[in-house]
């Protein structure tokens, strides 16, 4: 038949419009299936079985009894599990996460180590077989300890994707020349993301492919590690992820999929590894504990001379990793002085990873509650102040800003929470046994892309398929990538199906670092624009279909350097009883500048879903370490709270008009520049309703008590 | 084929029996689950403490995570598969869809069978930890937004869907109790 685009409808835009969620009515009847629900005939169950000792070897692995357990096929450990190669660096750039490489050798470096998958015919079998499963070990000396000082600590070479160090300017002919000077010291605990849905992977042979039903942020990334490890061709490997329930950063490449892939193998029937909640806490990665030492020196106005910004954070004996935390102010204020560095302290503990907004979330909690004390001690208002020290350059890498509309937001977000009307000093109003405050802070997130490839076809019938290798961890991307096809094909959004979640789409992005739908609809455009131009000339659709592909590798290439961020101002009301500590947020506003906003309705639900996670950073979240035995108290979501319904109130996000002209695609990403800025909002605004700062996460009402009956700043 | 670890059960889910026979220790989340293949109802923690497995047991919230298959028989069991009218959604159903009260999806069903049971709690005028008058006599609360947050509190949202939740549960509330006075009317 023959297909025409509408050039008509192309004044009617979709990109812009609130839709609800493609996939809406799958997830709100129970029909959406999720990694660890899809069947397979002949399906076996692989239960983990985690170190109970933080630092040693395992000197022998009790198998016998638990193989005559009923139901018991298999017993993986270090003594008889296939051998797998860890010596590359996967598609993000970074070596595969050491406790993912399972049973290669007998050593612990840490709690929660996985030293064996017991595989079993029921998952009730599994469980009970792996519970009774005895590992001996050789135990070690541990040091689960993090603190300032620690005589471990040391300057890593590299920071990730960040420079470990920059240090511009003379730090101390600034600070002397400076009139006003903040230097204190914050701490934020270690962080689980804890996405409702646990890790959960089925593998299975199929013909001499590799495939895996899984849960993740990008089929390609975990497809391309897992034929790494297995040394198969990348094309005999496929995995799948249609839905996520929600990732965060930790779903990647985990001991999950490892295991059930080598038990797949061994048994030959499809073997499915789901985590229970404890074990997440130790396989899945987490933000780690920071101590950050901030001093800014600033003229009597307010203007920063020195903005010096240095992070101790944690990371694993077996992997060098960075919470880039000092890094949050490379690209928001310029100072003549402008030191960020960083620091690390090996630990007997797992390696941390990427959790939302990684370096920038504790990052801004200390830099934003230090510009929140130069204002205090300038006698400025805190939003005056930030605009007082707006750069017209990236303040370190001196590239002219892609578009900066953080003042922008200050003043929208100033006019609606009702700024204006504010007396800056602390402690003065109350409201029965509460006393309030309220506070506010800046945002900042990188907008960067990654190389995607992306399929567009026009079908016999009249429609479209897009296939991409996206995933939809709860993002919208699916409904937000509809959206984009549709207004590039220049159709409506009924008229296209977007598939994603499938390795054998080709390589793409992973739903990460916010780039995600900004890198995947890079790719869709070109190919749906080439697509429409294509059946412009000859409209004519085989049976087949005509399709369009793209690849945005070069496009990314010839992109022109500068900074490109998304910014936004966070403002919080809190009211404080002092007499049982306790701290409730009564309303948040947070105004973004996220450049073009494809989808109103899910974006807003995504920078909201951030600001709760700042709600949860700056009063709930806290993993606690037992130092004698190395491994978590209350690993579970009991002992481990984050923001329930009753801890949030009315949060509301907005944003304001956010152009690049010179951004081919001009979409920023929302996915975690909600967050940030959000735990000193609040923070500040305990401050100032309490007059007490408190610099060490999370304001526990033990720590507002002590600071109220201590009087002084906790 | 009942043995000294399984029994031979009946349930009856979303108004079908189902006969099977369950290893004793297996949960009704995975009797739901992996035996009759109703995957709705999630597990976010298998110990009771998320609430993404919350189904409702003769009308009542519970979680099906820490209750026993065999222990479930002779009840009515109603799962996220049972909430629609055939090709209609559930009010609550739908309110979570229209106002986005979900991301990832994965609470989604326990949260939308929390809400059904508290709408229906509410109306049965039982009191939450935030009702001001607890009195028998003084009725319902007023559904206000603190109501509903306490009353849904169960529930986590690690996405932080609470905002788009709490409003879609009033529309629903609001919506159900339109439809109750109509009928009324009627009868």
């Amino acid at each position: 038949m023959t297909t025409t685009t509408d050039p008509a409808a192309a004044a009617v835009r979709s990109i812009g419009t609130a839709r609800t969620r493609v996939e809406g009515r799958d997830k709100v009847t129970g029909a959406a299936r999720y990694a660890g629900e899809i069947p397979f005939a002949e399906l076996a169950h692989g239960w983990l079985v985690l170190s109970t000792v933080a630092r040693g070897r395992v000197r022998s692995v009790e198998a016998d009894p638990v193989l005559a357990m009923p139901g018991v096929l298999a017993v993986l450990h270090h003594g008889n599990a296939p051998r797998v190669e860890s010596d590359f660096v996967g598609m993000l750039g970074v070596p595969p996460d050491p406790a993912a490489v399972v049973f290669q050798d007998d050593r612990v470096p840490h709690a929660g180590w996985p030293v064996a998958l017991v595989v079993a015919e029921t998952s009730e079998q599994a469980r009970e077989a792996a519970e009774t499963l005895v590992v001996h070990y050789d135990q070690e000396p541990h040091d689960v300890a993090f603190s300032a000082g620690h005589p471990g600590a040391y300057a890593p070479e590299s920071a990730g994707y960040a420079e470990a160090a920059v240090e511009k300017g003379d730090l101390e002919a600034a600070l002397a020349a400076s009139s006003v000077v903040v230097d204190a010291e914050y701490t934020t605990p270690e962080e689980h993301h804890n996405a409702m849905e646990p890790h959960a992977a089925a593998a299975r042979w199929d013909g001499g492919r590799l495939e895996v039903v899984d849960s993740n942020q990008g089929s390609t990334w975990v497809a391309s590690e897992l034929a790494q490890m297995f040394s198969l061709d990348p094309g005999a490997v496929r995995v799948r992820s249609e839905h996520v329930g929600g990732g965060f950063g930790s779903k990647g490449v985990r001991a999950h999929q490892v295991a059930a892939v080598m038990a797949a193998t061994v048994l030959q029937r499809p073997v499915r590894v789901v985590m229970t909640r404890r074990q997440v806490f130790s396989l899945a990665g987490y933000r780690s504990p920071t101590v950050q030492r901030v001093r800014l020196g600033a003229d009597a106005d307010g203007r920063l001379r020195v903005l010096e910004h240095r992070s101790l954070s944690a990371t694993s004996t077996v992997r060098e990793f960075v919470e880039t935390s000092a890094a949050a102010g490379r690209a928001l204020y310029p100072a003549d002085a402008h030191h960020t560095t960083h620091e690390l302290v090996r630990l007997d503990v797992p390696t941390p990873t990427w959790m939302r907004a990684p370096g920038e979330a504790p990052g801004s909690f200390a830099l934003e509650s230090a510009l929140d004390e130069l204002a205090e001690k300038c006698g400025v208002d805190p939003i005056a102040l930030r605009t007082r020290n707006e750069p017209d350059r990236g303040p370190v890498s001196g590239l002219p800003f892609g578009s900066r509309n953080l003042v922008a937001c200050f003043e929208e977000g100033a006019r609606r929470f009702g700024w204006a009307d504010r007396d800056p000093r602390p402690g003065l109003r109350r409201d029965g046994r509460w006393l309030l405050g309220t506070g506010t802070a800046a945002a900042s997130f990188h907008a960067g892309a990654g190389p995607s490839t992306a399929a567009v076809t026009a079908e016999a019938d009249g429609t479209f398929t897009v296939r991409i290798t996206a995933a939809d961890i709860g993002t919208g991307a699916r409904t937000a990538l509809t959206l984009v096809a549709a207004d590039t094909l220049e159709v409506a959004p009924e008229r296209v199906r977007v598939r994603i979640g499938d390795s054998d789409f080709g390589p793409a992005m992973i739903a990460g670092g916010s780039m995600g739908t900004r890198s995947w609809a890079w790719a869709i455009t070109i190919a749906a624009r080439e697509l429409r131009e294509r059946l412009a000339l000859d409209g004519t659709v085989p049976p087949e279909g005509v399709t369009v592909r793209s690849d945005t590798t070069e496009a990314l290439g010839a992109l022109s350097q500068k900074e490109r961020h998304s910014y936004g101002a966070q403002f919080a009301e809190v009211a404080v009883d002092t007499a049982t500590g306790e701290v409730r947020v009564r309303r948040m506003l947070g105004i973004f500048a996220a450049g073009r906003i494809v989808n109103p309705l899910t974006a807003r639900s995504q920078l909201v879903g951030g600001m709760i996670w700042g709600i949860s950073m700056a009063l709930h979240e806290e993993a606690a370490r037992d130092r004698n035995l190395g491994s978590h108290v209350g690993a579970d979501l009991a002992g481990y709270h984050f923001a329930a319904h009753a801890d949030v109130p009315a949060v509301e996000a907005d944003w304001v008009d956010d152009q690049d002209p010179d951004d081919p695609i001009d979409i920023k990403g929302v996915g975690e520049v909600g967050i940030v800025g959000a735990a000193a909002a609040v923070a500040n605004a305990v401050w100032h309703a309490t007059g007490v700062r408190h610099r060490h996460l999370p304001i526990r009402p033990d720590r507002v008590l002590l600071a109220h009956t201590g009087a002084h700043d906790a | 084929m009942a043995s000294p670890t399984s029994s031979a059960i009946t349930l009856t889910v979303n108004g079908d029996k189902h006969e099977l026979t369950v290893d004793h220790r297996t949960t009704l989340l995975d009797a739901l689950r992996e035996r009759l293949d109703l995957t709705g109802s999630k597990k976010g923690c298998d110990q009771g403490q998320c609430g993404a497995c919350t189904v409702l047991i003769d009308g009542r919230r519970a979680v099906s995570c820490l209750q026993l298959a065999v222990a479930a028989e002779g009840r009515e069991i109603t799962t996220i598969e049972g909430m629609a009218d055939g090709e209609e959604l559930h009010p609550v159903q739908q309110a979570f869809l229209d106002l986005d009260g979900f991301q990832c999806g994965y609470c989604t069903p326990g949260q939308i069978c929390s809400a059904v049971g508290v709408i229906a709690e509410h109306a049965a005028g039982w009191p939450s930890a935030v009702t001001e008058d607890v009195r028998p006599e003084a009725g319902p609360p007023p559904l206000t937004p603190d109501e509903i947050r306490e009353r849904m509190s169960g529930n986590l949202c690690r996405c932080g869907a609470y905002v788009s939740i709490a409003q879609a549960v009033a529309r629903a509330a609001g919506a159900e109790s339109e439809a109750v006075r109509e009928t009324g009317e009627a009868a």
